[in-house]
């Protein structure tokens, strides 16, 4: 019966070109503009660290204080200054936690590069590597006694070790960076979570995978300064590095692993104390105010999602609901316009249920063929879609199978849907009628 | 035209009138909003930098190997000096940032010095007695820096120079009256500074939205920042010596050093590429709104036309019979030209509501502004006169059917 019904469709759809092409048209627009969209906001939406989200936790603190506050909203700061960070690692109250920052340093000539070379990475506690879930072509990262004693380790990322000793293994290696040397101990695979939820004080969240990671305590010693952002507030008096580091100025992202809603709350219950302690030495002259909020939420917090992707996307879908009206209207006036036949067929006994697997599977095809032409479209759409967003953004875009078969799935169930209501008309046709008529 | 007749047929279509109004509202509704959107979007990347664009790039000189900030210093004065002896080369300066660079240094401001909330944010540059010439700003008030104001800083100290150039937009934000020249501020630091020059216009490093209240806000120190990363030059070429001034100035800096580092892909950028970068996510929305309007009008457009000549052909009788009792073609096409200005006027009524609707959720979920009531009145047209565009086709085809059709069985 299907191909029977298939057959009739075609016929249907030939006796009137313009209008199928105007249906297969809007649903091919519509469906291409919703996916290409769609496909940016997937991009930039989605879970970094999918397994772990619900477990790390950034905590903030307020040093500023209500009246300072970053949006005059009565936030936290979104990192830490030196002093809160470095009272956060010694209570030590989580199972693992990190401080960082971004560096930035230069590899000198050497070998057949004639010219020095641009790296950019982090400054990291070694529970930063099994907190995120580093993975590791080669090597390891460094314990927590390398972190004591400022072990001059670093941990090359595949690329960066690529471009600096070719494809070998360089663990075991010495590398100079910005004048001091370092032990390479550990190479990671290619690693890049997007949004780069770790550090989304000093970046938007999208950009290429960190070059290296150096011990956080280390850095401090080579006084390397931040490569992010550095936010500081009311009258400062700083004359040099020990002034910065003792100053309100915040630089510094924590990350702790918190494994259950138990720990979460003795967490938190310790911020609300350090900072409650802090009010009480008179460091704050302001009631504790802390936060501690997990990956998805700080995400959130922090809008990495782009307002131009949503609106886009919004736009879009709309836009698409508009041309499923536009089908409704046309399918109707195309079955409406069959009466005389649909009475025919049901005078010889065709049931209802017929008439709508026959209209239905109309339907289905103009689906279809939207949903190719809207596959084609999304193609072109996602290879051009650096006109419309940011190059960052725009090369995360991609079209994979699973986004080809949403946009033929999301054409025809949508095409399907909107073939109801004129089915449902066609299948009330009274055949006494239409045949008295005729 | 007798207006009852025609809703009295409407009756018997109703699936097919309410689908057609329904398509004008919900179009309505996304066009203004998206046009509203452009609006604001094009407006956006439309404002003036104030400076000299169209002769101007900027070089992102990385440090590589200079160990402290006197090196650096001395690096940064030879560099300068190599630049501006480039024949294609009018001026250069060195600065912490640029206007439309993006992020960027900002100081909160404030009139006294125990005041604890700013007073207004502005951003920083840092720039010698060259930087005005070199940016091509108007000094509108005061004098420029002198070479001897100029000294260079180091990035971990907070220390506020005694002189200072602000642009007009802060100059009136501190001191509304117009008296700001020679007056003082605080720039995060117990510190006065005085104001010596004000110039006409300056934009910001950062354009995104949080900055947009201290638009135009910056102010200019006299001195060189001896960042321990690196430096931005900043280039003017002579009229019509860009492309040249490019290809030299990198060229000339590694030949005074090679410990540094040039981005061979965007360490220059002229300042059309900077302009193009800043404003990349509004232009693109601009033009995904516009194809979307564009196709969305046409679609809505070919729908109208599509489900009128169903109509059309569906009435060819009745049509038949109103022309042999006597109705002229005029009466036929007037017929459904009214016709659809009624299910227009209907859809357009609800389409606005949806509009105002929608802009006033987008207010609520994505911080858009309240869209003007003009772009709702302004898409009631267009909607009406795609509309009358639509049918006109249809409806011509009808007034042509002939009486004859009245006496013919189908």
């Amino acid at each position: 019966m299907f191909g029977y019904y298939l057959d009739l469709a075609l016929r249907s759809l030939k006796r009137n070109p313009a209008l199928t092409a105007l249906m297969v048209v809007a649903i091919g627009f519509g469906v291409a503009a919703s996916m290409i969209t769609y496909s940016v906001f997937r991009a930039v939406s989605g879970n970094p660290i999918p397994d772990k989200s619900a477990q790390l936790f950034t905590p903030q603190i307020d040093s500023w204080g209500p009246q300072q506050s970053f949006n005059g909203d009565g936030e936290p700061p979104q990192a830490l200054d030196y002093t809160d960070a470095m009272a956060l690692m010694r209570a030590h109250a989580a199972k693992r936690q990190t401080l960082l920052y971004p560096v930035q340093l230069s590899v000198m000539p050497g070998g057949n590069r004639s010219l020095p070379v641009k790296a950019e990475g982090y400054a990291v506690y070694g529970d930063f590597f099994p907190m995120f879930e580093v993975p590791f072509r080669y090597g390891n990262g460094w314990n927590t006694a390398q972190d004591d004693s400022r072990a001059p380790v670093i941990i090359l990322s595949e690329e960066f070790s690529q471009k600096l000793f070719g494809d070998t293994d360089s663990v075991g290696r010495e590398i100079n960076l910005g004048g001091h040397d370092y032990h390479i101990v550990g190479v990671t695979r290619h690693w890049n979570p997007v949004p780069r939820f770790y550090n989304l004080f000093s970046s938007y969240g999208f950009q290429e995978p960190a070059d290296f990671y150096i011990p956080f305590t280390r850095a401090l010693d080579l006084r390397i300064a931040t490569a992010g952002n550095n936010s500081c507030r009311g009258k400062l008096n700083i004359n040099g590095w020990d002034g910065w580091l003792r100053s309100n100025c915040v630089w510094i992202s924590p990350w702790v692993e918190l494994d259950s809603p138990a720990e979460v709350v003795r967490y938190r219950n310790f911020l609300q104390g350090y900072a409650a302690e802090q009010q009480s030495s008179g460091r704050f002259n302001w009631a504790p105010n802390v936060r501690l909020r997990d990956v998805t939420q700080w995400l959130d917090f922090m809008h990495v999602v782009p307002p131009e992707s949503r609106i886009s996307l919004i736009v879009s879908l709309g836009f698409f609901v508009i041309c499923l009206v536009n089908t409704v209207g046309l399918l109707l006036a195309k079955f409406m316009r069959r009466a005389g036949e649909i009475g025919v067929r049901r005078a010889l006994g065709a049931s209802r249920r017929e008439i709508y697997m026959q209209f239905l599977i109309e339907a289905g095809t103009v689906g279809f063929a939207g949903g190719l032409l809207g596959l084609l479209l999304t193609v072109v759409g996602v290879s051009g879609v650096g006109l419309l967003f940011k190059p960052q953004i725009a090369r995360l875009a991609h079209v994979d199978l699973s986004l080809m078969a949403l946009t033929l799935a999301v054409a025809i169930v949508a095409t399907v849907i909107a073939a109801f209501y004129p089915t449902w008309r066609a299948a009330h046709v009274q055949p006494a009628w239409h045949l008295r008529s005729n | 035209m007798q207006i009852q007749p025609i809703l009295a047929a409407l009756r018997h279509h109703k699936a097919g009138t309410v689908l057609i109004a329904l398509q004008i509202a919900l179009t309505l509704a996304i066009v203004c909003n998206a046009l509203f959107i452009i609006h604001q979007r094009v407006a956006h990347l439309s404002e003036p930098s104030g400076i000299d664009e169209a002769n101007l790039f900027v070089i992102d000189s990385q440090w590589a190997g200079q160990s402290s900030e006197k090196q650096i210093d001395a690096q940064m004065q030879a560099d300068l000096a190599v630049l501006r002896q480039l024949p294609a080369v009018r001026d250069a300066t060195a600065s912490n940032s640029y206007p439309l660079q993006g992020g960027g240094w900002d100081d909160l401001i404030t009139l006294t010095p125990d005041q604890v909330q700013k007073t207004t944010d502005a951003t920083v540059y840092f720039g010698d007695e060259h930087f005005l010439d070199t940016l091509g700003i108007k000094l509108i008030a005061g004098r420029n820096f002198r070479a001897d104001e100029v000294e260079p800083m180091s990035p971990r100290v907070a220390a506020t120079p005694p002189a200072v150039i602000v642009t007009k937009a802060l100059a009136d934000r501190l001191y509304p009256d117009g008296s700001a020249l020679g007056k003082q501020f605080y720039a995060m630091t117990t510190t006065p500074t005085t104001i010596v020059g004000i110039v006409q216009r300056l934009q910001r490093a950062e354009v995104d939205t949080w900055s947009r209240e201290y638009a135009y806000q910056a102010l200019i120190w006299p001195r060189r920042l001896d960042g321990t990363f690196g430096t931005k030059y900043i280039v003017r070429a002579k009229p019509g010596e860009l492309a040249a001034a490019m290809r030299e100035a990198p060229k000339a800096l590694y030949a005074q050093s090679r410990l540094r580092i040039i981005d061979p892909k965007d360490g220059a950028l002229s300042f059309a590429e900077v302009r193009h970068r800043a404003y990349d996510s509004d232009r693109g929305t601009a033009i995904l709104m516009g194809i979307i309007c564009a196709v969305l009008l046409a679609i809505t457009g070919a729908g109208i036309i599509g489900l009128t000549s169903f109509w059309v052909g569906q009435r060819r009788k009745q049509i038949g019979i109103r022309r042999a009792l006597g109705a002229t073609r005029r009466d036929i096409l007037r017929y459904f030209q009214t016709e659809n200005l009624l299910i227009a006027g209907a859809g357009v009524v609800l389409g606005a509501i949806l509009a105002i609707g929608l802009n006033l959720w987008m207010m609520q979920q994505l911080a858009m502004d309240r869209m003007p009531l003009l772009y709702v009145l302004g898409g009631v047209v267009v909607l009406l006169a795609l509309g009358q565009g639509a049918v006109f086709a249809p409806a011509l085809r009808a007034s042509r059917v002939s009486p004859v059709e009245a006496t013919r069985s189908v």
